[in-house]
């Protein structure tokens, strides 16, 4: 059977979906990536769809939860490189993709993630930053 | 309808005898209704050409005008309404070109004998002559009608430009009314730029939208769950003080979209987003 692989690159998971996703294939991607999140420790996953025709309910509803799961491992999702025509039929059928962040392409996904990862880090002290410019 | 031999023949014989008193005739009945917005010449070039290809169509065996022998009669037939139609013509205007053979050939019928039979000639040859008329007005139906849909796309066209205004922000300035064949052009033209240019910002600018209603809001709506979607945000902008309190009367949620008065706004904001400082925020920072 075919299996998407999952590759590691620094702190990042990459999935590229190269093949028509059956609902199998969607869940055993959901199995591989929470077995990968926790033997690698990453913090982030970008899950490139640019070689998608469809996404249908089931594969929209798979990537919601592939999100929601990686969050309890404490990695950020962001899906990228979803087409024009697939957004659009996604919002005819009124699936919004609950609690996943989307960007253009595979750089975009990566600044993303860093950025996010930046601010949990360094909001503490750009915080006190602030306060000491504004009191003196 | 067709004719017999023996009418298409004495049709045949009569256009050829009296040719040039026939076109002349014409030509004059033609161009009195015209009213000299053609030029005489090519009046004359036309009507002998109609003339020409008539006298071959009939001078061959079972005249039709939906026949094998009418071919060339009927692309001239075309051919004459489809210009008619583009310069602007009315379809009297054109079918009269056609009808005053009739004129023209009752004349010289009355003129050559005064026989029965003339009478019953004229009556057939007439028929021909309105069928030739209304292939004209069908085909000049048909040339304004492709007109008008070739503008229409023309206009579909046209008013749908997506533009980069800076780096990461493309903007699409709407305007008009907004159907839902044009937003489906705007949604598709929007996506495929973020997509192409790799923008992660994009400004919706509705000030040249004449009504906002829930359907086009609708439309706008899609379009920004879309782009979210693909991972770009969309601001909307140039909301003026009627359409705002129609948005609200209408109870049109826009959410957590970001709307703003102004391109300019829209503009600042998503620079801000982006990381870089306008020179207003710098200045107010460094007083």
């Amino acid at each position: 059977m075919d299996r998407v692989p999952v590759l590691k690159i620094g702190d990042i998971l990459l999935v590229s979906i190269q093949v028509d996703m059956e609902d199998q294939l969607a869940l055993q991607l959901q199995d591989d990536l929470a077995e990968r999140i926790v033997e690698t420790g990453c913090h982030g996953v970008i899950i490139d769809i640019t070689a998608l025709d469809i996404v249908d309910s089931f594969v929209g509803r798979t990537l919601s939860s592939i999100a929601a799961i990686s969050k309890v491992l404490d990695a950020d999702t962001v899906v990228v490189g979803m087409r024009p025509a697939v957004a659009i039929t996604l919002v005819e059928l009124g699936l919004s993709l609950q609690g996943i962040s989307t960007a253009l392409n595979v750089e975009r996904g990566m600044e993303l993630l860093a950025r996010s990862r930046d601010e949990e880090e360094l909001l503490p002290p750009d915080e006190a930053d602030d306060e000491v410019t504004a009191s003196s | 309808m067709a004719l017999s031999a023996d009418e298409s023949a004495r049709l045949a014989s009569i256009l050829e005898q009296y040719s040039d008193q026939i076109i002349s005739r014409w030509t004059e009945i033609a161009s009195s209704s015209l009213r000299g917005r053609l030029t005489p010449s090519e009046l004359g070039r036309q009507i002998q050409e109609l003339h020409r290809a008539l006298l071959s169509a009939v001078a061959a065996n079972g005249f039709e005008l939906s026949g094998e022998v009418a071919v060339e009669l009927r692309a001239v037939l075309d051919e004459l309404s489809r210009s008619r139609a583009r310069q602007g013509f009315t379809a009297t205007e054109t079918a009269i070109s056609v009808f005053a053979l009739k004129d023209a050939l009752l004349e010289v019928i009355q003129g050559s004998d005064s026989e029965p039979a003339a009478l019953r000639d004229y009556l057939t040859f007439s028929a021909v002559v309105d069928q030739m008329g209304l292939f004209t007005f069908e085909a000049y139906t048909k040339a304004r009608e492709e007109v008008i849909t070739d503008q229409a796309e023309q206009l579909l066209e046209l008013s749908t430009p997506v533009v980069k205004i800076w780096d990461g922000i493309v903007a699409v300035p709407l305007v008009g009314t907004l159907d839902s064949a044009r937003a489906q052009v705007v949604m598709e033209r929007l996506l495929q730029t973020l997509v192409d240019t790799g923008s992660p910002y994009a400004i919706i600018d509705i000030t040249g939208v004449l009504a906002v209603d829930t359907q086009v809001a609708q439309h706008i709506l899609k379009t920004v769950v879309a782009a979210r979607l693909m991972g770009a945000d969309c601001i909307i902008s140039g909301i003026g003080p009627q359409i705002a309190q129609t948005i609200v009367s209408l109870g049109i949620e826009f959410g957590d979209i970001v709307t703003k008065s102004s391109l300019a706004d829209a503009l600042r904001h998503a620079l801000r987003l982006q990381g870089i400082d306008t020179a207003r925020r710098a200045a107010r920072r460094g007083a």
